[in-house]
């Protein structure tokens, strides 16, 4: 039985994406201290460990590996059991604007802290004896509500047909692991043998199955958590007006003043039933403007980690097109990523060059953010890029969480391990240590354990005993 | 009433399980007395001819390795021996061996006779007395009072045993001995213990003049043995074996018992007692197993000076005349003489979640139980609880720290803790499978794993132990050393001889020993500077440096396991205070009462989140 480690310390943005002013980070659990002392720096040299409880703190979120600052901040340190989890909590107030939330988000799991998952501050609150059940379960249900993305029927179809494929590959393998076992402990009784031939060609079978069903994962995450896209152009190219366009409201300020937008604004929006994670920057444009160069140099580091890159050209402006060492520059940083070039703006020319800097094997599709012209084929591009082909409700299962995705990892390694075995000849008691294991990790998604399924199984199937 | 003698333990039974306990106490210096209903039960097994088996055999080994009796009785008894499982891995190769089932029972019986500090008493207990909660003394149906500290239960299927055939039934226990129906049950319920009634089956003994050995397959036993006892060398202990035979029954069979199913007191609805799954009746296999066209038998000789046959595989409860007519249309039996009836028994037994893992009783200070009345079947599984029980009583009495062996060390852990955690809705089995640490805990390593500590509660003598130390070290330093010797290219000669892929550079002695089909003895012609080492040691050796990866494996699943079990539970807690465990899972916490966050989590019906309220609750509450 796998059971929750409450000694686990969790993180996460705890302020709605995408909203600008104040950004929390929450960081909950027996290691939050020490894992705040590790990125957090006070002038005075001071550690939160040191600090009294229900207190605040200034200074800067650094980069341990480096020391370089990433924000200035206001620490809030709350000692267990006085929090809202009931475990030790430090939250830590920054800048608004979700890519500085995400960097340090991402600054404190690389400290120890792990992500949390969806409503795992409530569950931790939960197991602390902080809330009862019910109050927890209402609170968990509105942070599903509030997603967009969970609410979608298809997603909770997807899970169903998940823990249902799951299953499928489970009782494959405890098909397998009752003979082994039948034939293990009645070694004098007519049951078939099972041979390494059998062995390998149906734990092969099983493994093509998972690793089918791991392949889906990344798409099964992006689609739970929707495509981290970032929209990088020149300032006032129409980044804003293109997020808008998906989002369907006014949301960045929109001007034509290039500049205008300095925060990274970050939404999970639903384009056509593709789901993506938007993320709008400042433009990315060299600048001698101090603050805005560090709105650009977040855009770029934005971009690195996303999973779409959606550049911008302005169509209105021919030496936009033109400009061969920008677009060199930026086909160089975007060569190692999936990205979509945008020729914006079709609506103020007619002209459908396509500029002799791009290269013709590189993605390019003609919109205006304006009217709406091209919306539909972005949207099939990308659910071709990331969600092979199409996203319907009677698509396949789908792994839709790291956790998920991690004990399928650990089952698939287990196979591998039992078939290189079964391929050396290795003896099959000793090979159901892999099975059994993997048959386990599965059971951390479907709910089951081995031990308990195949000796039950055992005497379901085979007449055996004197 | 009168007064007897008083002793330290009183030990209810003398089956597998009491002869067990009642050794282990009086080797630990206490004084003890063991009772029978009839003293030509002693180590009496009243159904098959055998000791050990899968994973039964591992018990065998482990109870030998603590300092018991057993595998040193059947060494002595035997008749035929096979290690069952060669051609799979060393964690299931499991010995078993046919006893001369008369001689068994008498070596027995004469070994407790020679046991300084034991005394055996044809006698029937009938009440246990109790002093708020704490064991003073048994009395038996004649009267007689024998103080006693402490007294183990170990009553097997004699506790109101009734026994059936077709319509016949007696009120006698197994091989129509007489039955434990003084009142004990009846007493032991009176004072809170809830009883319940279990069932079990034999096949009948039948007369090998009549068979005919030429129409079945004939199955010799090994001929080169392994004994059960660590002290016992093969060649001490060799002698002529008997064979077994191999036959089937057939459609004609089927239709016989399908035909006369309604006479059945399984399946009239007589027996309510519930039936083990991995000893179904004959009847049972053929209605459950309908289109299986043929099911196996084997025809087991019950002893050297006997013609009796055991028919492994045909247990029943049909009437006399169709267990008869069935047996004869089998291949090699068309002509047998049944000498003694199959029959189903019933009989009282207890829940064991009403027990802790030293096997006392929780709610009775010093009275402890073991066998088939802790609702286990098998002798092996009996004299293994046996020990067990018959250990801690003495520990209890003497003031130290009891013995419980974890899942991880033994298959006896694995019993005990399935018996008192899980509990069980038919008599247990021991099961390879149902071990989680199977290639720790082999048969071969029962002395590493074990012996230690039946030295330490005073069980095993220090000239055993300290060989023990010393094959320890030989083993460290073998294994040590091959790790470190290297081979050459030149090995190739060797290596292709033995069908092993050639070397393209040079490696160690321990690397080629990875190799499947490179064995130790095999590697001798380039290990010229090879110690010569008895040959427990180099299997040691083989068997860690081979499986050293899958080894390493386990043992990571063993520190997981620990980790929950160390996190102890205060024997004081209240779980219906604690807010958020689900209703269920407060009812069985708070019956079964489990010592450990690890045991909680094996409770059915305790979910992995009652378990994350528990932990967080406990926390809490340790600050």
């Amino acid at each position: 039985m796998e059971l929750y480690d409450q000694d686990r310390t969790i993180a996460a943005i705890a302020t709605a994406p995408g909203t600008g002013g104040i950004g929390i980070v929450r960081i909950s659990g027996p290691k939050a201290v020490e894992i705040a002392d590790a990125v957090f720096r006070k002038p005075s040299g001071k550690k939160l460990a040191s600090a009294k409880t229900h207190t605040i703190h200034y200074g800067h979120v650094v980069d341990p590996a480096s020391d370089a600052m990433i924000d200035q901040v206001l620490v809030m340190l709350m000692r267990a059991p006085h929090t809202y989890t009931g475990a030790d909590t430090v939250e830590i107030q920054c800048h608004g604007g979700p890519f500085v939330e995400q960097k340090i988000l991402e600054t404190v799991v690389s400290a120890g802290a792990a992500p949390a998952d969806r409503g795992e501050f409530s569950k931790q609150a939960f197991l602390n004896g902080k809330m009862d059940l019910s109050q927890a379960e209402a609170v968990m249900d509105l942070i599903a509500a509030t997603s967009e993305m969970s609410r979608r029927a298809s997603i909770e179809q997807l899970a169903g047909r998940l823990a249902q494929e799951i299953e499928n590959q489970c009782s494959l393998l405890l098909d397998l692991t009752t003979l082994i076992e039948a034939n293990i402990d009645y070694p004098e009784y007519d049951i078939e043998e099972v041979t390494y031939e059998r062995l390998i060609r149906e734990v092969s079978k099983v493994l093509e199955g998972l690793r089918e069903l791991y392949r889906t994962s990344d798409s099964g995450i992006r689609m739970h958590q929707g495509v981290k896209t970032v929209i990088l152009g020149r300032p006032n190219v129409g980044k804003s007006s293109l997020m808008n366009r998906i989002l369907g409201k006014e949301r960045a300020i929109v001007t034509d003043i290039a500049g205008t937008t300095r925060d990274v604004i970050e939404e999970n929006v639903d384009l056509d039933g593709v789901p993506l994670r938007l993320i709008d920057t400042a433009g990315l444009r060299q600048t001698s403007d101090a603050v805005e160069k560090i709105g650009v140099d977040l855009a770029r580091k934005a971009a690195e980690g996303a999973d779409l890159v959606l550049w911008i050209l302005d169509a209105s402006v021919p030496e936009d097109l033109d400009s061969s060492a920008e677009a060199a520059e930026m086909l160089d940083f975007l060569k190692e990523k999936q990205y979509i070039i945008l020729i914006n703006k079709n609506d103020l020319t007619d002209a459908r060059v396509r500029p002799a800097a791009i290269p013709a094997e590189a993605p390019l599709l003609w919109i205006s953010a304006r009217t709406g012209d091209g919306m539909q084929e972005l949207s099939a591009k990308i659910r071709e890029m990331f969600f092979r082909g199409a996203i319907q409700a009677d698509s396949q299962p789908m792994i839709t969480n790291v956790r998920q995705k991690d004990a399928l990892r650990r089952a698939l390694e287990a196979l591998e391990s039992a078939l290189e075995a079964a391929k050396s000849n290795l003896p099959e008691d000793v090979i159901m240590i892999d099975l059994t294991n993997a048959y386990d990790a599965l059971g951390e998604i479907s709910g089951k354990t081995l031990k308990s399924d195949v000796i039950d199984e055992i005497f379901k199937r085979f007449c055996l005993g004197k | 009433m009168y007064l007897e003698q008083g002793v330290d333990v009183a030990v209810i039974g003398g089956g597998h399980a009491g002869c067990e306990a009642a050794l282990a106490v009086a080797r630990m210096g206490l004084s003890c007395i063991m009772f029978a209903v009839n003293l030509d039960s002693i180590a009496m097994m009243p159904c098959n001819p055998s000791i050990g088996g899968t994973s039964k055999g591992h018990l065998v080994r482990e109870i030998d390795a603590l300092g018991g009796e057993m595998g040193k009785n059947i060494d002595k008894t035997y008749i035929q021996s096979r290690m069952l499982n060669t051609g799979k891995g060393p964690a299931v190769h499991s010995l078993r061996a046919q006893a001369d089932k008369f001689r068994y029972k008498e070596t027995m019986k004469h070994t407790l006779e020679e046991q300084p500090g034991l005394k055996i008493r044809q006698s029937e207990v009938v009440d246990i007395d109790l002093k708020d909660g704490k064991v003073q003394g048994v009395i038996t149906a004649a009267g007689a009072y024998y103080p006693c500290k402490a007294a183990v239960i170990c009553t097997g299927t004699y506790l109101n045993s009734v026994c059936f055939h077709g319509d016949f039934q007696a009120k006698t226990g197994p091989n129509g001995m007489q039955s434990a129906s003084g009142g004990l049950s009846e007493a032991l319920m009176k004072k809170g213990l809830p009883l319940r009634r279990f069932k079990t089956g034999t096949p009948a003994r039948v007369d090998g003049k009549t068979l005919d050995f030429s129409k079945m397959e004939e199955q010799k036993g090994d001929e080169h043995i392994v004994p059960f006892s660590f002290e016992n060398r093969p060649e001490e202990i060799l002698r002529p074996q008997r064979s077994c035979y191999l036959t089937y029954t057939n459609e004609k069979t089927h239709e016989i018992i399908r035909a006369n199913l309604d006479r059945s007191p399984l399946f009239g609805g007589v027996i309510h007692g519930i039936g083990p799954r991995y000893c179904p009746s004959i009847e049972d296999k053929v209605v459950r197993f309908a289109d299986k066209e043929r099911h196996q038998l084997f025809l087991e000789p019950e002893g050297e000076n006997t013609n009796e046959y055991y028919v492994q595989g045909m247990s029943s409860s049909l009437p006399e005349d169709v267990q008869r007519d069935m047996l004869r249309t089998i291949p090699g039996m068309e002509h047998v003489e049944i000498m003694r009836t199959g029959y189903a028994i019933e009989y009282d037994c207890v829940d064991p979640l009403e027990l802790k893992h030293t096997l006392e009783i929780k709610r009775f200070d010093g009275l402890f139980s073991a066998g088939q009345f802790n609702g286990s079947s098998g002798y092996e599984e009996a004299a293994a609880q046996g020990l067990i029980a018959g250990i801690n009583a003495a520990l209890k009495i003497k003031g130290e720290e009891p013995l419980i062996i974890d899942r991880s060390q033994g298959y006896i852990g694995v019993l005990i803790d399935d018996l008192v955690i899980k509990g069980t809705n038919e008599p247990y089995r021991m099961m390879t499978s149902r071990a989680e640490y199977r290639l720790l805990l082999r048969q071969d390593n029962a002395d590493l794993r074990l012996t230690p500590l039946g030295y330490r509660v005073g069980l095993i003598p220090e000239a055993r132990y300290q060989a023990l130390q010393e094959k320890i070290q030989q083993i460290e330093e073998e294994t040590k050393r091959l790790a470190q010797v290297h081979v050459s290219i030149g090995a190739n000669d060797l290596l292709r001889s033995l069908s092993s892929t050639e070397l393209n550079s040079g490696t160690t002695l321990a690397e080629l020993l990875k190799r499947p089909e490179v064995s130790y003895k095999a590697l001798a012609p380039i290990d010229p500077e090879r110690p010569s080492l008895p040959e427990d040691v180099t299997e040691q050796v083989e068997i860690q440096i081979r499986y050293a990866g899958y080894i390493e494996k386990q043992n990571a699943q063993v520190e997981k396991y620990k980790k929950l079990e160390s996190r102890r539970i205060p024997e004081n807690i209240k779980y219906e205070e604690i807010g958020n465990l689900r209703t269920e899972a407060v009812q069985k916490l708070s019956r079964i009462r489990p010592a450990s966050v690890g045991q909680a989590s094996r409770i059915s019906g305790v979910s992995p989140a009652d378990i994350s309220v528990l932990i967080i609750w406990l926390e809490k509450n340790r600050h």
